[in-house]
């Protein structure tokens, strides 16, 4: 412990506490200082590029799974479509088809109808045409046969005889 | 001081360890070179006789000593043989009745006298006295001169270091702020080396200790502690012989900055856990409050003499081990043992030389941190 007194030299001390201090005052100012804040800031910028990747990774997953979501709902939408779409056309159809049947029987019907009336208008108008023909023969013949008294009297006669018998 | 024992037991087991080698070097220049090497011996004799020749145990004792201590002269090496240094002298700087600057060639004669204005200095063991022409001393019973010893603010050896470090530090770190701005925030060459030991001590040491909210204010302080300490340390390992963080006013000076800015930068907290513990039953209040007290004193004292210790320990194992190649006689054997455990133990002590500016850092680090943080008081005491 005395050598080690001894051997402290204050001036070398002085000059150590003057350097040292000098020293850290230059280092803060030109070296620290800048190096630190350099440091600082590189680190802030990669923990901010990371978080940020992360971040667009994330958004990117979000997107894709909104993609799968939107592609889904669209794919059942178009699935929903052809079906609804299916069975209109099916309903159609069996619309049409029953419209028309109940038409095509009307139809039917209304012909068998007109036939009928027109068969009957026929009927009658052939019964008239017949009638009155009938009686046109009737009357020409009436006329030829009762064109003179003999043949009148003999007609009398064969009537009465008719009437007679029965 | 608990801590503190850690590396003085390793410092005097080290010693201790060296002693044998050293031991060993000698007895063979006693008793088997006398006999095997008779013509060497002679010539060995006549070397003896020049003085200053590091050829025995005790003048590598003085010649490790000499390393140890602070010195007004440059010295790269010296040969012994005959007695010429090279180096080149530093300036002296003394406050004696007026403020005198001289070169410390001065004192390079017989006497180790210089003539200054009329007063006569005298260099004694690395130390400067006021004396007379004759250069003589009054010394005590242990040795020590009783001379007035004028204020010494002179720019030895280790200041000198200090500067080179300073400028290193200095330049090394503005380089890399430099390089930031011009490579838009990223690091070039040399400076991708010294991001990482930033971030090291940011991460390792500075936030774990003293807490994401408060390290930042620290920052400065505990970087240029670091750099500077571990880059002394390496000169220190280089052959420039430079021994600056194994001087006691250097590490002095370091744990008094720690303990300054501890002192200052502590809360309300930090000083009722000294003064008024809370938790406590009022007698032991009492009693613990002188141990606190003490505590904050040994605490930095831990710190100045592990890094003292550690690094003189080194610079000793280092240049006994290089020395036995000069104090044993039998040169092809002693080379080979001596040369690998220099490496062996250089290699080391290039790890203490980082271990030890962090083991500083962390500590005034951790220090700054219980002087800062804000307690909580129920999960401890």
């Amino acid at each position: 412990m005395d050598k080690l007194i001894n051997d402290f030299s204050f001036g070398l001390f002085f000059w150590q506490a003057i350097i040292l201090v000098v020293l850290i005052l230059l280092l803060v100012k030109f070296a620290w200082k800048p190096i630190m804040t350099t440091i600082t800031e590189r680190e802030e910028g990669i923990k901010d590029a990371l978080l940020s990747a992360e971040n667009a990774k994330k958004e990117m997953m979000a997107l894709k799974s909104d993609n799968q979501k939107l592609l889904d709902e669209a794919r059942a939408e178009r699935d929903a479509m052809i079906k609804e779409a299916t069975a209109i056309k099916d309903k159609m159809i069996a619309d049409a088809k029953e419209d028309a049947q109940a038409q095509g029987a009307k139809m039917i019907e209304q012909a068998k109808a007109t036939i009928e009336s027109e068969k009957n208008n026929a009927v009658a108008e052939i019964k008239n045409q017949v009638s009155s023909l009938s009686l046109e023969i009737a009357e020409k013949l009436l006329k030829e046969e009762l064109s003179n008294t003999e043949s009148q009297t003999k007609l009398v006669e064969k009537m009465l005889a008719d009437v007679k018998l029965n | 001081m608990v801590i503190s024992n850690k590396p003085l037991n390793l410092f005097l087991a080290i010693v201790i360890l060296t002693m044998p080698f050293l031991g060993f070097s000698n007895a063979e220049k006693d008793s088997l070179t006398v006999e095997k090497h008779a013509a060497e011996a002679g010539h060995a004799a006549t070397e003896h006789k020049v003085e200053g020749a590091v050829k025995t145990k005790d003048a590598v004792n003085a010649y490790i000593e000499h390393h140890l201590q602070d010195s007004y002269d440059f010295n790269f090496f010296s040969d012994g043989e005959k007695g010429v240094h090279y180096g080149f002298s530093l300036p002296i700087i003394l406050w004696d009745n007026g403020l005198k600057v001289f070169s410390s060639s001065q004192f390079h004669n017989d006497k180790e006298v210089a003539n200054v204005d009329g007063t006569f200095y005298k260099l004694h063991h690395g130390k400067i006295y006021v004396s007379d022409a004759e250069g003589s001393l009054a010394l005590d019973g242990h040795d020590h001169p009783t001379n007035v010893k004028p204020l010494d603010f002179s720019i030895t050896k280790n200041v000198v270091s200090m500067l080179f470090a300073a400028f290193l530090v200095f330049f090394m770190f503005t380089s890399l702020a430099k390089a930031y701005k011009k490579n838009g925030g990223l690091p070039s060459g040399f400076g991708r080396v010294l991001e990482p030991l930033i971030i090291f001590i940011r991460d390792e040491i500075a936030i774990p200790n003293i807490g994401e909210k408060k390290y930042r204010k620290f920052m400065g302080y505990l970087l240029t502690v670091f750099f500077f300490i571990w880059i002394l340390n390496l000169l220190g390992m280089t052959p420039l012989g430079i021994n600056v963080t194994g001087n006691i006013a250097v590490t002095v000076c370091l744990a008094l900055f720690t303990f300054l800015i501890t002192q200052f930068s502590a809360n309300k907290d930090y000083w009722k856990h000294i003064f008024w513990m809370p938790g406590v039953p009022v007698p032991m209040k009492i009693i613990l409050m002188p141990i606190e007290l003490l505590g904050t004193l040994t605490k930095p004292f831990a710190l100045l003499i592990r890094l003292f210790a550690n690094i003189t320990a080194g610079h000793v194992v280092i240049m006994s081990l290089i020395a036995m190649i000069f104090v044993g006689k039998n040169l092809a054997s002693d080379m080979p043992i001596s040369i690998g455990l220099t490496l062996f133990i250089s290699i080391i002590e290039i790890l203490v030389a980082f271990l030890q500016a962090f083991i500083f850092t962390m500590l005034s680090s951790l220090f700054i941190g219980m002087a800062v943080q804000d307690h909580d008081h129920d999960d401890h005491h």
